[in-house]
């Protein structure tokens, strides 16, 4: 059961002070929902709860039109995202062939609670996915656009380790 | 225009000699003329054929409609059309040539069935919707026996921290009538479709549980969900366990709108008025006293029309705004917190008779407040909400413990083995069980004012009402208004039911469109005889008009027709309440609105 707490406090000055701006230049801003629901997110990072109340309020459209349309959309997200997402597919083949020791090993290894979206350095964030429609390679790991087939937990570390390096190498 | 009729290849009349408006078409060789704009489904039945359905809502008379064509267990075959149409939108045209009966057509809708139902719970044994459930019923009249597919079930917690609602999300189909009740008709827009395939449902945002939005608690999703994704929450082991503590002394009531409702539950014809069953199945049940909430609308009208009074002696605030439909209350206190002064003070009946259940009762019988339990038998959700107010009160013990609907109360009934319909007849317990006319149409929209009005004019006239039927005030439209005359001042009365409409209402009123000295607003569509909690009408809206009429026709046969000619009310106010609206009242009968800020 969810009891929601709100702490609009969260919500940086001058980031809504931009949004506001941007909300403004909008001849019809209930109209044009979803692109405003981008520019928060570019502003963010994502869309925290805060910030979607905060649109509704200030567009005027209702809390629950505004949340239906981020969880309908993949492109928006509720939570923040880390540099590399790690999508654990725990889709029936996958599932069948091990799926959650996989995506508990990744938790293990980053230090990831079942509710905590991201890890501290920003660098990883998990979710697990129905069918990505790679059954053949289950149980099947996807890193951003990246796909592993076939992973075993013993490969976990080793997935990871290669990030991280990608990362480092960057910048 | 008719070319393609004669591709179709069947003999039509000549469509000159009707009305251009009309089409022409065949459902299984079945020839049918109907509107223009008719859907497929709307001539099916004209020609009497039946059409499952499942996700679409047609409130006629309402204009209530939801169209989501989500459930296509309603797909018929149309000649030269490669796919399966859905019949409850698809628009009929010249000549169509429809089946309803081929294989294609009912293995389709057999295969949408079994989609939903792979991804159903199988818990019918236990469902608060056992026997009232429309999923159910199409499965037994598509003779599932099986389900073959496997989907996955999706796993969701269920809420019941409202004291209203229980929402269910493992039972949701998606149909989206709730939707369509909750943001279209009560303007509330606390649902909406949550995240994207096998993971969506319909709720608050956030997942929120009800409480912490801005919902009224009206029930009208309830009223509409085909499943029992969303219920009530059942009080009745709370009932039955008071009923069997010796210490307790258990006090019932029942609103107006039961007695006109609470026979279809036992196949009585809607409309049916089983005021007296309800007192002798009550006794049965065995509570200590038998009160009826109509003696409560009486002392409401009373204040309420004191109040009214007083405003247009002292100018003001006008209009004033009933106050006795608790989904309203919510409404207004959310939606319009700048016009929390308007709507009076008065409490509703059913708090009313609580708080005098627990003061003026108890005194009477040397009763111990604390031991009464107060239950009410209500056609709405809302009102279990509303006996949850804290400052529903006196002494930290709420006016009133318990209510149950309409439902419930059947329910009670049926666990027991009580033959309703064969029941003698008998009178509620004196002292909180007389009533008049003005009270029982309480349950309509239009009756709470039109009972003010009986009483208000004599009040301020000092002298008798000879036409009480003020049938300026009647009817089921939305938004209504009539002027009652006060002698010779007019007075203007505006009257809303369903929130929407109640919406425009204040809208109107607060940019100067609208100018009434006094308003009506019911929550729920046709007032209270549609509640939340009523027996399902199954979209059935001859229903609500039947118990409308049976509403009516209880005032004509009642003796006494103007609240404050009840011998009983004059005798609480001479002996323990003092005058009308007085001190004692101000201190019992009263209360407050807070603004409320929610999601
Ligand atoms: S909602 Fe209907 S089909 Fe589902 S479990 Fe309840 S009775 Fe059965
Ligand atoms: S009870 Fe009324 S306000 Fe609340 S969700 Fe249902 S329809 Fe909306
Ligand atoms: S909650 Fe009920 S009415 Fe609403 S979409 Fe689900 S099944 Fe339909
Ligand atoms: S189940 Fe994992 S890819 Fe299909
Ligand atoms: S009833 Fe026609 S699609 Fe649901």
């Amino acid at each position: 059961m969810s009891h929601l707490e709100l702490d609009m406090s969260i919500l940086e000055p001058g980031l809504l002070a931009e949004l506001d701006a941007y909300i403004e230049s909008l001849p019809d801003p209930q109209g044009s929902i979803i692109a405003v629901l981008h520019k928060a997110q570019e502003l963010n990072g994502y869309l925290p709860r805060e910030l979607q109340l905060y649109v509704a309020r200030r567009t005027g459209l209702p809390t629950a039109k505004i949340n239906g349309i981020v969880t309908f959309y993949s492109f928006f997200s509720e939570v923040p995202s880390g540099v590399y997402t790690i999508s654990v597919c725990t889709g029936t083949a996958c599932f069948v062939k091990g799926a959650q020791e996989v995506l508990d090993r990744f938790r293990e290894e980053l230090k990831l609670e079942e509710d905590e979206p991201m890890t501290e350095d920003g660098l990883f964030s998990i979710n697990d996915v129905r069918c990505i429609g790679a059954c053949g390679l289950a149980p099947v790991v996807r890193v951003n656009e990246r796909i592993f087939g076939h992973v075993k937990p013993d490969q976990v570390s080793e997935i990871i380790a290669q990030h991280r390096k990608e990362a480092a190498d960057a910048s | 225009m008719s070319q393609e009729n004669k591709s179709a290849g069947i003999p039509l009349p000549n469509i000159f000699d009707r009305p251009a408006n009309t089409v022409t078409l065949t459902i299984n060789d079945i020839p049918v003329t109907v509107n223009r704009n008719s859907t497929i489904l709307e001539a099916a039945t004209k020609a009497g054929v039946h059409i499952p359905t499942l996700c679409h809502l047609a409130l006629d008379g309402f204009d209530i409609h939801s169209e989501t064509s989500s459930c296509r267990v309603c797909v018929v075959e149309v000649e030269g059309r490669p796919r399966l149409v859905t019949s409850c939108s698809e628009k009929v045209v010249e000549g169509m040539v429809v089946r309803t009966d081929s294989p294609r057509a009912i293995r389709g809708r057999r295969t949408n069935l079994e989609l939903l139902l792979s991804n159903h719970p199988r818990a019918c044994l236990t469902c608060a919707k056992n026997l009232d459930c429309e999923l159910q019923k199409l499965a037994r009249d598509m003779s599932i026996r099986e389900i073959t597919y496997k989907g996955e079930r999706k796993r969701f917690d269920i809420e019941y921290s409202s004291r209203a609602i229980i929402k269910d999300p493992d039972k949701c189909i998606m149909c989206r009538r709730c939707e369509t009740m909750c943001n279209d008709v009560q303007t509330v827009h606390v649902l909406s479709a949550l995240g994207r395939g096998f993971d969506s449902v319909v709720g608050p945002a956030f997942h929120a549980d009800l409480g912490e939005t801005t919902c009224t608690f009206c029930g009208q999703c309830v009223a509409v969900c085909p499943t029992a994704a969303l219920t009530e929450v059942n009080e009745t082991s709370r009932v039955w366990r008071a009923l069997h503590d010796e210490k307790k002394h258990v006090v019932v009531q029942v609103a107006p709108a039961v007695r006109v409702a609470i026979g279809e539950m036992f196949g009585m014809a809607p409309g049916s008025i089983s005021t007296g069953k309800i007192a002798t199945a009550l006794r049965r049940l065995g509570f200590d006293a038998v009160f009826d909430t109509n003696w409560g609308a009486d002392l409401t009208v009373v204040e309420e029309a004191s109040e009214l009074v007083s405003r247009i002696q002292n100018g003001g605030p006008m209009p004033i705004l009933t106050s006795c439909c608790p989904a309203w209350v919510n409404f207004i206190e959310s939606q319009f917190p700048d016009m929390l002064h308007i709507p009076s003070t008065s409490k509703s009946p059913m708090i009313m008779l609580g708080a005098m259940a627990k003061s003026y009762y108890a005194q009477e019988r040397g009763i111990d407040p604390d031991s009464i339990v107060v239950v009410s038998i209500m056609p709405c959700l809302a009102k279990k909400a509303e006996a949850a107010r804290p400052e529903l009160s006196k002494d930290e013990n709420q006016n009133v413990d318990i209510v149950i609907s309409t439902r419930e109360f059947g329910h009670m009934l049926q666990e027991i083995g009580i033959d309703f319909p064969n029941l003698v007849e008998s009178d509620f317990d004196s002292l909180m069980g007389e009533s008049t006319g003005a009270s029982i149409i309480f349950g309509t929209t239009g009756g709470v004012i039109e009972a003010a009005c009986r009483t208000a004019y004599e009040i301020l006239m000092e002298q008798p009402l000879e036409r009480v039927e003020l049938t300026q005030l009647r009817g089921l439209e939305g938004i209504r208004s009539g002027t009652v005359m006060f002698g010779d001042t007019p007075i203007r009365i505006g009257i809303a039911h369903g929130l929407g409409n109640a919406r425009r209402l204040l809208e109107g009123l607060r940019s100067g469109e609208y100018e009434f000295e006094a308003i009506e607003i019911m929550a729920c569509p046709g007032g209270c005889i549609g509640g939340g909690g009523q027996p399902y009408h199954h979209g059935d809206m001859e229903v609500l008009q039947d118990r409308q009429r049976a509403l009516y026709r209880e005032d004509r046969n009642t003796p006494l027709r103007k609240s404050h000619e009840n011998p009983m009310i004059r005798r609480i106010y001479d002996e323990f309440l003092g005058t009308p609206y007085g001190e004692k009242a101000h201190e019992l009968l009263h209360t407050h609105y807070t603004a409320r800020e929610k999601i």
